[in-house]
């Protein structure tokens, strides 16, 4: 069966984000006064092949542990779904 | 006494810490290439600046599982002694050879130019060769260089002396208006624990010779050789005994 996971990765909070900070003063640069913040992060779409869903679920949270994310700065979310 | 310098695909200072070591330093130098596992018997380790796997995902996080990583952390766990410069600080963090991370610089720029350290600990390998408060001139060139950890983390670095560098003024004063790129408490390097690891930066290689502006980044390099050569003397010392 084949699935597939889709990742966000952003930045802790706390963790200054310069790239939300220019965004965001471009935004208002460009009128959009409402806007309070800007959050960036990293989106990443995985296609896997694996028995069950919860396989792949702890498939991907372990390449997010290993790889996606640096766990010093960075936390990540993510779903799971059945790819056809 | 040999000197390593790893090539990542993408390092762009190798050529810059090889010929500040061989040519200017005098030392035996050799390139080690990432995919390999042989250290083809060094006794101290470059990881140079530079761009590693394009620096996708995050700068260091790929070349953290080249081949030769494995080979180095065996290296540091049997004494060896391993310097990573930018990039390779960045691939050190990574690797969880230091603690720590680099996020983009506070301006959101690139920066390239000289900046002040001041050595926060002359008691290492690294800064055998140095004075504890002395103010070295190297330049600094990156976009990922805002070192960040925890503050209690960065209590702890501290009380263990393992913060080597901090950026300054040129009398040494350590001051926020020093600072380029927003790193917690100035910092401009650190080592590991034991003391085997050092990660920076600024660029040692790039202030190696009079042409360039400064000499400074000699004593890095030269500390650690001198170090090693200590070492030496003392364990012939005590065989002789």
């Amino acid at each position: 069966m084949k699935y597939c996971g889709k990742v966000v990765v952003t930045l802790k909070p706390g963790v200054f984000d310069p790239q939300g900070t220019t965004i965001r003063n471009a935004l208002h640069a460009l009128a959009y006064r409402e806007v309070e913040e800007v959050e960036t992060g990293k989106y990443f779409k995985i296609i896997l092949e694996a028995a069950t869903k919860e396989e792949a679920k702890e498939r991907i949270q372990r390449m997010c542990d290993q790889l996606l994310a640096n766990p010093v700065i960075e936390q990540y979310t993510f779903e799971v779904e059945e790819y056809r | 006494m040999r000197f390593g310098v790893v090539v990542f695909p993408g390092s762009n200072c190798d050529y810059d810490c090889f010929y500040a070591l061989r040519d200017v330093l005098k030392q035996d130098v050799v390139f080690l290439w990432h995919g390999d596992s042989d250290l083809q018997g060094c006794d101290y380790v470059v990881l140079p600046g530079g761009f590693s796997y394009g620096d996708y995902l995050r700068a260091g996080a790929i070349a953290r599982f080249s081949p030769i990583m494995e080979a180095i952390r065996d290296f540091v766990s049997q004494g060896g002694i391993v310097v990573g410069i930018c990039n390779g600080f960045q691939i050190l963090l990574e690797s969880g050879l230091l603690r720590g991370a680099l996020l983009p610089n506070r301006n959101g720029r690139f920066i390239c130019r000289y900046v002040h350290l001041r050595v926060e600990n002359a008691n290492t390998p690294f800064t055998y060769l140095c004075t504890p408060g002395e103010v070295l001139r190297v330049p600094v060139a990156h976009y990922q260089g805002n070192f960040f950890l925890p503050q209690e983390e960065l209590k702890r670095l501290e009380e263990r002396g393992q913060i080597l560098f901090r950026y300054c003024g040129p009398s040494g004063e350590v001051d926020e208006r020093y600072n380029p790129n927003g790193s917690v408490g100035n910092v401009a390097g650190i080592a590991s624990s034991d003391f085997r690891v050092m990660g920076m930066m600024p660029h040692p290689e790039r202030a190696c010779e009079e042409l360039l502006g400064s000499t400074d980044g000699r004593k890095i390099f030269l500390s650690i050789a001198a170090w090693l050569e200590e070492r030496a003397k003392c364990r012939l010392q005590t065989l002789r005994e």
